[in-house]
Order: C-alpha cells, then sequence, then structure tokens
C-alpha cells in the first residue's frame, strides 16, 4: 500500500525534473509536418513516451526502465511495444515473476479487454509454471463473476487447464456456471472443452458422450429456445453423423418438443439433418411435423422438404437459408423410396 | 430444480429486444413521408465527422459510452491528472473481442479513409498525402507497420495501413510499401505451429493469420513458405458449433469466424473447412433484432453486419465447393432464366452451368476461364482475384433486407454509426456498419461487375455504397487498381 502511494507521489513528479533521469536525453514521437489522426497527448503522457522511447531504442534494460515500463503501462495498456519491452527486461534482471501477476492484475481491473495484457499473463504464468495453476484458475474465475462469457479470461482459463494443469474441478465449474446461466455459451463451449480435452475423462468415446448427451437433452427439453445445447448435442457427435442418427435420444428429444408445438425451430433444424442422413422417421415423428406445418402444401412433398416449407414460415429470418437447404436435399431420399416400399 | 427467474443473457437480451422493437415500432407508425427519412443515408454529415476525426481528435465527451464512462474516467484522472486527452481514448476505446490496440493510429486512418470510400468521396490531397506520409513513419525499417512512428511493427496494424493505402490508391501511396521488407517481417512472425504470431513474442491467433495472408495476397508476395501449414491452424480452430474461434478450443466467434473463412479462401485450402456447419451456424447468428450477433446467445451488434455478413457473401461464391461437400452435383443454386439481365452469355439455363467452374476446379486451381480478364490469374496470389471474378452461385442465405433495416434504424446517429440503441457512435463501428451496409447491398447481384436492383436496397437508391472485396474489405475498384498495380511490380 505504502509502495504505491509512493509510486503515485513519484508519478506526480515529471521525469524530467527526476535526477535519476537527468542522464537521459527524451527522444521526440517522429509524427511528420502533417500527420492524421493526431493526438492531443498530455504533457505527462508525452514525456512519459519520450524517455521510454530513448532507453528502448538504447536497448538499455535496467531497473530504471523496468520502473518506466510500469509508468507507461498505466497510462496505455494497450502499447504492445512497451509490454514487449518489458519482458526483455524481466528476463535480464531476473525478476520475481510473482509481483508481476499481482501488477497485472491491477491494470486488469481498468481494463481487461485488450490482447496486451492476457498475452503477457500468459508469458509470465508459463515462466512461474504448474505452481500458479490455482492462481490462475481463480483469477479468470474472478473475472467470470464479473463478465461470464469474456472471450480473453476463457482462452486463458484453457491455455492454463492444457499448459499448467488443474482440470480436477472444471466439469463441476461448467455445471455451476450453466446452473447460474443456462444460456451461457461460454460455458457450454467450456464443457465442450473439457468433455473432449481432459485428461481425466477418456474423451468423448468412453461413457462421457452419453452421459453428456442426457446433459443436454435435459437443458433442451427445460428450454428448447436455448440453442446452445442444441450446438452441443450436435458437437457431441462432431464428424460421426451415423452415431447421431442411430441415437434414439437425438430424435425423440426433437419429438417431445415438437409435440409441445412452440419454440421448435432448433427441433426441426436437427430433424432436417437427420433426414438428410437417411433417418427413418417413425409415424410419431412424421405426424408431429404435420402438425406444425401449414395445412396447405404438406401432403405432396417429402418429408424434408416439408420441415424447409414449414421453417421459411415460422423462422421468416432465415427464409432465404431454408430455401436453399430445400434445394440441397439428396436428390435419392431413401427413407422415400423405402416408405414406397412398405406401402407395397 | 428448474429456476423460473430470468438468467443474466435473457435478461440483457430482452432489454435490447425491447429497445430495438419500440424503435421499429414508432418508425413503422409514421406516416410514409415522415418514415422514408429514417432510412436515408445522412451521407455528407458522415462525411464531415469522419474527415474531422483524420484531421484532428477532438477531446469531446460526446463520444463517451455511459458503461465506460464511470469507470475509465475514474481511473484516466487518477492517472492522467487531467482530461485533456479523454475524448480520444474513448474513440479508440470500444473495445471488442476483435479488434483494435488502443492508440493504434493506423487502425484509425483506416475506419476513416474506408467509411469515407464506402460512401463514395475521398479525402483531399493535403490529407491524402499527410496519410501517405504517416503511415511511412509507422513502417518499420525491417518490415512492417507499428500503431504509430516507431512502434514494433504488428501485423493487426500492418493489415490497416496496408489497407488505408491501397485505399487511398495511386503511385505514392501503393509505393509507400516496402514490400520485400514486408515479407522478410510476415516470414518472422510465422510460428512453428503454421498460425502468425502478431509481432516478435506476440500472441498466435486466427486474426494474425488472417492479416498476414490477407496482406501478403494483395500485394503479390503470398508464398509456400507464408502457406504451409497456416490452413491445419485455421482448420483446428473450427469449432463444434460451426464457426471459427480465436485459438482451438475457445468459443465460435463472428470476427474470427470471417478472418479464418478469408484466409482459407486466399489460400485456395476453403474446402478443408465444414461449410456446411459454418453457414448453419452463421445464419442462425441472425436475430429477432434483424442485426447480427458475434456469438451464441450473445447481443445483436452492429460491427456484426460485416463479420458475419461477410462470411455469409463469401460463401456466396463458394456454391461449388458447398455442393461438393454436400455430395451434390454442381449447379448453379440460381435460377439462370431469371439471370439474363445480367450476362448474355449465360441467358439460357444450360450454359448457365457450364459457366460455372467444376468442383475440381473450384478447389484445386484457379479459374480457367476467366472471360475477359486481361491480367493473367495463376497461382498463389490469385485466390482472391480469381474469387471476385467467379459468378455467384448462391442467393443470399441470410436476410439482407433485415439486415439493412437494423443499421439504417438502429445504428445511424446523427453522424457516424454505433453499435446498437442505447450505445454512442465511434469510428470502428462507423466502419464495420457501413461495411456491412455494403455487403448486404449487393448481396443479391450475379457477378462483381452488375449493379443491385433498387428490390435489394432499402430506402432510397441514394443509400447504394460502393461494392468492396470481401476478403480483404476494400473497395472493389481500389482493390483492382491494386491487384494490376502489384502484379506488374
Amino acid at each position: 500500500m505504502d509502495e504505491e502511494v509512493e509510486e503515485e507521489r513519484a508519478r506526480i513528479i515529471p521525469i524530467s525534473e527526476r535526477p535519476e533521469w537527468a542522464d537521459v536525453q527524451p527522444v521526440p514521437q517522429d509524427d511528420g509536418p502533417n500527420p492524421v489522426v493526431p493526438i492531443a497527448y498530455t504533457d505527462e503522457f508525452s514525456e512519459t513516451m519520450d524517455y521510454f522511447r530513448a532507453l528502448y531504442l538504447a536497448d538499455e534494460r535496467s531497473p530504471r526502465a523496468l520502473t518506466l515500463t510500469k509508468e507507461a503501462i498505466f497510462l496505455n495498456s494497450g502499447n504492445y511495444t512497451v509490454w514487449q519491452f518489458r519482458r526483455l527486461i524481466l528476463e535480464a534482471l531476473n525478476v520475481d515473476l510473482q509481483e508481476e501477476l499481482d501488477f497485472i492484475e491491477q491494470i486488469t481491473k481498468e481494463n481487461s479487454k485488450n490482447y496486451q495484457i492476457w498475452h503477457h499473463r500468459r508469458w509470465v504464468a508459463e515462466k512461474l509454471g504448474a505452481d500458479v495453476a490455482s492462481k490462475e484458475l481463480k483469477f479468470t474465475k474472478e473475472i467470470f463473476s464479473q463478465d461470464a462469457k469474456h472471450y480473453h479470461a476463457w482462452s486463458h482459463r484453457q491455455w492454463v487447464l492444457q499448459s499448467l494443469g488443474g482440470w480436477q474441478d472444471e466439469l463441476a465449474y461448467c455445471d455451476e456456471l450453466l446452473e447460474d446461466d443456462i444460456f451461457n455459451n461460454s460455458a457450454w463451449n467450456q464443457r465442450y472443452f473439457v468433455v473432449t480435452r481432459s485428461p481425466l475423462l477418456g474423451g468423448l468415446e468412453a461413457a462421457v458422450r452419453d452421459s453428456e448427451v442426457a446433459y443436454a437433452v435435459k437443458a433442451i427439453l427445460a428450454k428448447p429456445e436455448n440453442e446452445s445445447p442444441w450446438r452441443y448435442l450436435r458437437g457431441l457427435y462432431k464428424n460421426d453423423i451415423k452415431s447421431l442418427v442411430m441415437d434414439p435420444r437425438v430424435a425423440s428429444v426433437c419429438l417431445d418438443v415438437l409435440m409441445e408445438k412452440k419454440d421448435f425451430v432448433h427441433a426441426l433444424n436437427m430433424v432436417l439433418d437427420l433426414l438428410c442422413h437417411r433417418y427413418q422417421p417413425s409415424n410419431e415423428l412424421k405426424n408431429a411435423i404435420d402438425a406444425v406445418s401449414p395445412a396447405s402444401d404438406s401432403s405432396g412433398l417429402d418429408l424434408a422438404e416439408r420441415v424447409c416449407s414449414t421453417l421459411q414460415l415460422v423462422d421468416p429470418i432465415r427464409a432465404n437459408y431454408w430455401e436453399w437447404r430445400r434445394s440441397t436435399i439428396p436428390a435419392q431420399d431413401i427413407s422415400v423410396s423405402m416408405e414406397k416400399q412398405c406401402a407395397v | 430444480m428448474e429456476k423460473t427467474i430470468a438468467t443474466k443473457t435473457q435478461e440483457e437480451q430482452w432489454m435490447v429486444q425491447n429497445q430495438v422493437f419500440r424503435i421499429y415500432d414508432l418508425v413503422f407508425r409514421l406516416p410514409p413521408q415522415a418514415q422514408s427519412v429514417n432510412f436515408e443515408i445522412r451521407r455528407d454529415d458522415h462525411i464531415k465527422y469522419l474527415t474531422k476525426c483524420l484531421k484532428h481528435l477532438e477531446p469531446s465527451f460526446a463520444v463517451l459510452d455511459a458503461k465506460y464512462c464511470l469507470s475509465l474516467l475514474f481511473s484516466l484522472y487518477r492517472h492522467y491528472g487531467v482530461m485533456k486527452n479523454v475524448g480520444y481514448q474513448f474513440e479508440a476505446l470500444y473495445v471488442k473481442p476483435f479488434c483494435l490496440l488502443i492508440l493504434s493510429r493506423p487502425w484509425l486512418c483506416y475506419w476513416i479513409i474506408h467509411s469515407i470510400a464506402l460512401l463514395g468521396d475521398c479525402v483531399d490531397d493535403k490529407l491524402e498525402n499527410g496519410a501517405i506520409d504517416f503511415l511511412r513513419r509507422c513502417q518499420d525499417p525491417n518490415g512492417g507497420y507499428g500503431g504509430g512512428p516507431g512502434q514494433l511493427p504488428h501485423l493487426a496494424t500492418t493489415y490497416a495501413a496496408v489497407n488505408s493505402l491501397i485505399t487511398l490508391g495511386g503511385h505514392r501511396s501503393l509505393s509507400s510499401i516496402n514490400r520485400k521488407k514486408l515479407h522478410t517481417f510476415l516470414l518472422r512472425m510465422k510460428d512453428t505451429s503454421g498460425g502468425f504470431r502478431m509481432h516478435d513474442g506476440g500472441e498466435v491467433d486466427v486474426r494474425a493469420c488472417y492479416t498476414a495472408i490477407s496482406v501478403a495476397s494483395v500485394l503479390n508476395i503470398l508464398d509456400d513458405s507464408l502457406v504451409q501449414n497456416v490452413g491445419d491452424y485455421i482448420l483446428s480452430c473450427q469449432t463444434y458449433e460451426g464457426g471459427i474461434a480465436g485459438e482451438p478450443g475457445s468459443e465460435a466467434h463472428g470476427g474470427y469466424t470471417f478472418c479464418g473463412l478469408a484466409a482459407m479462401v486466399l489460400i485456395n485450402e476453403v474446402n478443408r473447412l465444414d461449410l456446411p456447419a459454418l453457414i448453419n451456424w452463421v445464419v442462425f447468428r441472425q436475430g429477432v433484432e434483424c442485426g447480427f450477433q458475434g456469438r451464441t446467445n450473445k447481443l445483436v451488434d452492429g460491427c456484426y453486419s460485416f463479420w458475419q455478413g461477410g462470411v455469409a457473401v463469401i460463401v456466396q461464391r463458394l456454391h461449388a465447393t458447398v455442393n461438393e461437400q454436400l455430395g451434390l452435383p454442381n449447379t448453379f443454386n440460381y435460377d439462370c432464366r431469371t439471370d439474363s439481365d445480367h450476362d448474355s452469355t449465360n441467358s439460357d439455363g444450360e450454359q448457365c452451368s457450364e459457366g460455372t467452374s467444376s468442383p475440381v476446379n473450384d478447389i484445386n486451381e484457379p479459374m480457367q476461364e476467366g472471360k475477359a480478364d486481361a491480367s493473367p490469374s495463376v497461382g498463389l496470389n490469385s485466390y482472391g482475384y480469381n474469387f471476385i471474378k467467379r459468378p455467384i452461385g448462391m442467393r443470399p442465405i441470410f436476410h439482407s433486407m433485415a439486415l439493412q433495416q437494423y443499421i439504417l434504424l438502429c445504428t445511424q446517429e446523427e453522424a457516424g454509426f454505433r453499435d446498437k440503441p442505447g450505445k454512442r457512435r465511434d469510428l470502428y463501428h462507423t466502419c464495420y456498419v457501413l461495411s456491412g451496409l455494403s455487403i448486404s447491398q449487393h448481396s443479391s447481384v450475379k457477378g462483381a461487375d452488375s449493379p443491385p436492383l433498387p428490390k435489394d436496397i432499402m430506402g432510397p437508391y441514394s443509400n447504394l455504397l460502393e461494392p468492396v472485396q470481401p476478403l480483404h474489405n476494400i473497395i472493389l475498384d481500389k482493390y483492382f487498381e491494386a491487384y494490376e498495380f502489384f502484379a506488374r511490380s
């Protein structure tokens, strides 16, 4: 605390008036005679950057250079040149990097959404190794308590898990976030990350997929309008569409949602995919689709076409897309020919 | 067990949705005469605002976003002690996952110059020369451009600088780019993963891959050493949702999806992406507010008019690849009989499908029958050019009129554009909203040379903006000029 006050005070005295800087000749920014997007820098900003430029050009990796980069970062935490030079100095001086984490934390509180601080934090954490894994996980958790979809923080967390470890509680953490907000797609994405990449789970081959399908189905039934679990469910069968078609729970959740006759756009989207991959619909499913289709033009069309024309009406913002989908339905729809055979 | 109260996502969504619907309701209840004014682009006012920013970034509080205002004012006050610089900070500080470096002046140049060009105007000679000279000072002696004079070269600012210079056009501007040194810089940024780093010691992500590939391609310096394995890296970022993330494992996101897709087209590896999944993801990003969101279950934002809209229009020129992935014969999805007004050689249906490149051509080589194109177009650097010269094989897959409605009624201010109602204008959104409007207006044309029909433009036809080359987001004419310039040199 005292140190902070001290620093704050130091910053009030202009660098040019500090004795320890007397030997440095500041280097002004070379903006040229007619600069565009000129910036009305404050005197403090200009002066700090002029001194920074001098040390940067001289490649002076000293304690005072380290202090100066800190001041420059406080003035503009997005200046990647300053951050990069700071890393060179940190390496040269062999500084205690734990303190560096605290410094970043301070900066992050003011503006957490720039690439530089996150890249720097990753660099520091990598140097410190597995010991800081829990600290990093805690740090990102604090960010998520304010903004649960913070893109940089999620990237950082994934990097920590993969590089430093700490997977044990991650699935439970995803549960917690989804419990809190089932629409949080970042949490769904993290869940996917865990079930596909955690060394503690066996990947999607094992029983994991089974329980995850159940998890997604439950979430869908609770809120069928929530796109996230639908995409998650589809993702569980990424590159394995045959198994998606074969899993009776997939068609069944679509049927359940359709029977409710509302919020069924995602269900029809899924049904369409199934039908395009030779799924044999039950009579129940066909009837449910009929029940939500407009009465007029349904009879002559095959089922996939009927799904598309229904979607064109009930989901008008994507009318063009559904029309295109209709034009790309595989030509020989086996379900139709099978149906005919059955009829005979 | 189940919660009946709304979650945070729902609450925020409903709030924005209601705000947007209220605006639509108000406008559509006006008498026709009064209504039409709301659909007009206030061209002159936008140009005035942009030109003023180029000359001088005023320290005005008018640009502040209320949400950032308090927290940032507080911190800036603590650190600056003075308020002189605050207005500028906010102009640039509008932070989005895909975007900016604070105080990155080449980006400011690009957003302004590109916006002015989209509006059909250009900057005067003095400002043009000022911009060229200034960007020259941002160019590193060892190649690439930094965020300001003397800063480390950076891929994103290099992209912004190169796009600015191409948009200004002309010999003085184009020849100011040191392409040989730039190539060295790009190679130095190449990571072992196949991806690119933003700067020396910087982060590797899809944005870096795109900006590197985009400038290399447009400057005719793309080669195998730059391309090597970058497709693997981008492919590893396509997520289970269908969109593309910034890094492997991250969440699918509009900005990165645009970057990944455009880069894959430019290196001719787009067939490696799962395009049907990508298309399905992107069309679901357009919501009831009529604009696009950046990620699943996030709020609508005007800037995604370009990032997501750009993905949608790029896909329209990939019909052959998409059909191949779907196992379909390669036919034009357009109804060719309605096509006669634009292209006499394709006046009947049969010839039309012959005129399309076969899937093999589409994927493995540049289109052979380049019709009337004078310039030879073979090799790595011509994929972007062949792409834009190709006839468009699909109707728009998104709702163009709806998007235009969102842009005109919800993002336009007296001068400048914003993210959504309740936010304040800034240069970043002005640039990407206008870019989104342009691609949307031109999404129903059949080829790069044909003008859109009045029915495809929301508001008066005078709203029509200049078309862009979507892979680089550069004004089309300026792109062609640069393509020819760098093909010669």
